[in-house]
């Protein structure tokens, strides 16, 4: 990887898993002896407000956020937050979006709009989008809470190591505390991979 | 943070900078420590009251924090305190004169600044102080920076008999890096010894200490010129040379890697001679701190020439590389290239919302309902928040407690137009007891006529929730006596019949109590009891729903301003008289509700209804 720096940008609302999930990441850059610095900004994020998460790992970290339009990968917990951060991209990055909508109160009030197709618009501005539902998945796979794991899943195959790096940072958090939940994640992240797969596959085609 | 306790010397870990501070602190051998909640600081308390040998504390107010830190070191403990930027406002009166007498177990203030402004009611640069209290300031760049300086501030301390400054900014305290940590080094209690003309500051006493500390000064400059926390980056690129220090440091080193940089970690004296040196060998000069211009004019009054900084630079906000790049390409007239190549799409904003059953709203819902006639003073909490849809109830935010004075000042200064308006002050519990207690005081002893909102939720809810004077808990969940408001304000002189409590998700009592309360023309306390929905206190009970076929989409459960109910359906009808009603058709997320049961309150044709029915509940 030498001087490269990999820089990953996940976004989401307050209660989503934004931070765990940058936190696993972060995590698994450390494991492999990278240096990586995190950083967040959620002052109020508790309170359901905006959340993003700066990840950058390689040899030496300076700054730690991305600059706009530096982005290698940008993970959306939230389908209307991937396109608020579309900008961080880098040319030719990743947007990795769950298309769950969450509507705040100042939309449901009718002070906003909820824009109809954040993808769309995306993709119209000529992001690279591989978009699924998360949610959707998470629910088959019986615990709502996978989204988190699903999400690092999808983004697995597009980091400078190997998924199975990343998977075991997932797993090694339950292996002590809830083994029974081991399994169901590494389904969930496996499901993840292939949402991600089938998402670019359907992109490429359309 | 359990990791860093547990960590064995030499442990690579990845830290934030709070949690690499509580690792420093607790290495140097500090035995007292003392906090009150702040943000970006809270978590440096929090994981320090992890580590065993010491003791740790929340205070009521950033004052005390200091003084028990204070005390600490008198007692010949290594002692620290810990609080955001206005925190040391508040602290500043005993921070000023401890500076004169000195200490005897080390003696070290984190205090963090909230540049970039995430969750403070200003920006202010807290290197300030270390200037006006003549004592030395440590900036760290980063958690191992911020690990090696706490521990190094304890010997800087002791060695020149001084409190010292370690400041942070929220990059720092909320980054995560990695951090090596090292051993606990062993510091025992000397215990206290009486020593009056050192510790009784009278007149005559503190006047006789004056001069050494203005010589501790001059001994302090020459250290910093030679500390192993002044390093040079050398580079290529001589046209400029950068002076920076804090998280500036990583901006400038990722922006301009070929520059030569002196990254500055004992900022304060200043080391004049070497940025001399670095001066010697480029073409310009650029200081990139965060935020005000303090070290470029200590450096241009020492008569350095050709020094920039705020003349390029923006003066507020962090110094990112988006912000260097394009202001330093054009000084030295480059083009300057945009950096994104996707548009920014700004959906919609996503304010911070108060939560579902957030005991507040019943409050805000009830004085947005008589806002024409009411001033309402806030607070710092969240309960803040009621300045935001849909309540807009709130007129003011200063300062933590500033409710009280300023409600009693509204209410002394009232106009033809005003003279009628009822004056609310709404503040929260943790907030009363920082400083509150005094303001309450004064509008008593003064006779004002103030309807004051003691929002008791049982937690410090803003910071995530830790625990106070009021909640019977201690910092680490110890039970200890817990304050009783109604008692506390009686005390303070609110006549008996003048107090009330009440159960803030009882709108009509809500409303009905203020209303009466405002009428009466003195002061008035109410409380509200329930605790914040995140706190362990809190219960959930059933959650309700909204039958479809009742509701007449009037909108008023939209204005109890909770999360969990949301416009299902807009539908504008056109009323007789030809006015246009815009209806709202609700849902309530059952998953979300927790049964708090306001809304239910607000709901005119009583379509709001427990999901499930109350007998396959039980």
């Amino acid at each position: 990887m030498n001087d490269v720096i990999t820089n990953i940008l996940v976004c989401g609302t307050g209660g989503q898993g934004v931070m765990t999930a940058a936190e696993i990441l972060s995590q698994a850059a450390i494991a492999r002896g990278l240096d990586c610095k995190k950083s967040e900004v959620a002052g109020m994020a508790q309170r359901g407000g905006v959340v993003t998460s700066h990840v950058r790992f390689g040899k030496r970290v300076w700054s730690p956020v991305i600059t706009p339009g530096t982005a290698d990968i940008l993970v959306a917990f939230e389908v209307a937050e991937g396109s608020r951060w579309a900008d961080m991209l880098r040319p030719g990055g990743v947007a990795m979006v769950n298309t769950i909508r969450l509507v705040p109160p100042v939309v449901s009030a009718g002070l906003f709009k909820y824009p109809d197709d954040p993808v769309a618009q995306m993709r119209a501005a000529g992001v690279t989008v591989y978009d699924f539902d998360a949610g959707a998945i998470a629910r088959e796979l019986g615990d709502l809470r996978l989204v988190n794991t699903i999400m690092l899943g999808a983004i697995a195959d597009y980091l400078p190591f190997p998924a199975s790096e990343l998977e075991e940072q997932i797993v090694g958090r339950f292996r002590e505390r809830k083994p029974a939940m081991v399994e169901v994640n590494q389904r969930a992240f496996a499901a993840g991979r292939d949402a991600a797969g089938s998402a670019k596959t359907k992109t490429s085609a359309a | 943070m359990s990791a860093a306790v547990q960590a064995k010397p030499q442990s690579r870990l990845l830290l934030s900078g709070n949690d690499a501070i509580a690792r420093g602190v607790w290495e140097a051998g500090a035995k007292v420590a003392a906090a009150y909640p702040g943000t970006p600081s809270t978590e440096i308390l929090e994981s320090l009251s992890l580590y065993p040998d010491l003791y740790a504390e929340w205070s009521v107010n950033e004052k005390v924090a200091m003084e028990v830190a204070i005390g600490g070191s008198m007692s010949g403990a290594r002692a620290f305190c810990a609080m955001k930027h206005v925190g040391l406002n508040v602290a500043s009166d005993a921070f000023m004169t401890v500076t004169v007498a000195g200490v005897i177990g080390g003696l070290v203030i984190a205090v963090a600044d909230d540049v970039g402004m995430s969750s403070s009611q200003n920006e202010q640069d807290s290197r300030f102080w270390g200037r006006f209290a003549h004592v030395p300031v440590l900036e760290p760049a980063d958690s191992q920076e911020a690990y090696e300086m706490a521990k190094y501030a304890f010997e800087l301390s002791e060695a020149y008999n001084t409190p010292v400054i370690l400041r942070l900014t929220t990059r720092v305290c909320h980054v995560k890096a990695v951090v090596q940590v090292g051993e606990k080094v062993k510091h025992d209690i000397g215990g206290f010894k009486s020593d009056a003309r050192r510790w009784v500051m009278t007149p005559a006493n503190a006047k006789g200490l004056l001069p050494a500390q203005i010589a501790r000064e001059g001994k302090l400059q020459t250290l910093a010129e030679a500390s192993p926390m002044n390093f040079l980056d050398d580079g290529s690129d001589k046209r400029i040379g950068f002076v920076t220090s804090g998280p500036a440091y990583m901006h400038v080193r990722e922006s301009f890697p070929d520059a030569p940089v002196l990254k500055l970690g004992f900022t304060y004296p200043v080391p004049v001679a070497l940025v001399e040196k670095l001066a010697a060998g480029v073409e310009h000069l650029v200081v990139v701190e965060e935020t005000e211009p303090l070290m470029e004019r200590e450096l241009k009054a020492a008569g350095l020439q050709a020094i920039h900084g705020k003349d390029l630079l923006p003066r507020l906000g962090e110094l990112t590389p988006n912000v260097l790049i394009p202001a330093i390409k054009t000084f030295l007239g480059e083009p300057v290239p945009p950096t994104t190549t996707y548009p920014k799409f700004d959906p919609f904003p996503r304010p911070p919302t108060m939560c579902a059953a957030c005991p507040h709203m019943g409050v805000y819902y009830s004085l947005a309902r008589m806002r024409k006639n009411v001033q309402i003073s806030g607070d710092i909490g969240c309960y803040t928040l009621g300045a935001g849809h849909p309540w807009n109830a709130l007129d003011s935010t200063i300062s933590m407690g500033a409710s009280m004075g300023i409600a009693l000042g509204m209410d002394k200064a009232r106009s033809e137009e005003t003279k009628d308006k009822a004056v609310v002050a709404v503040i929260g519990d943790s907030t009363f007891l920082h400083m509150g207690m005094q303001g309450l005081l004064d509008i008593v002893y003064n006779r004002g006529n103030v309807t004051v909102l003691i929002l008791d939720n049982r937690t410090t809810g803003m910071t995530g929730g830790q625990n106070h004077a009021g909640t019977g808990k201690g910092l680490n969940g110890d039970d200890t006596p817990r304050v009783d408001f109604v008692r506390l304000v009686e005390a303070l002189g609110v006549k008996p019949e003048r107090i009330s409590k009440i159960d803030p998700y009882v709108l009509p009592v809500v409303f009905k109590t203020i209303k009466r309360e405002t009428a009466i023309p003195e002061v008035s306390v109410i409380i509200t009891d329930r605790p914040c929905v995140l706190s362990e206190f809190y219960t959930k009970i059933e959650p309700y729903k909204v039958v479809d076929d009742d509701c007449t989409g009037c909108g008023n459960c939209i204005n109890v301003g909770c999360p969990a109910i949301t416009v299902k359906r807009s539908e504008s009808k056109v009323r007789p008289d030809g006015k246009v009603n815009e209806l709202k058709f609700t849902t309530i997320d059952t998953a979300m509700c927790t049964g708090c049961h306001m809304c239910v309150e607000s709901c005119g044709p009583n379509a709001i209804v427990l999901a499930k029915p109350a007998a396959a509940a039980e």
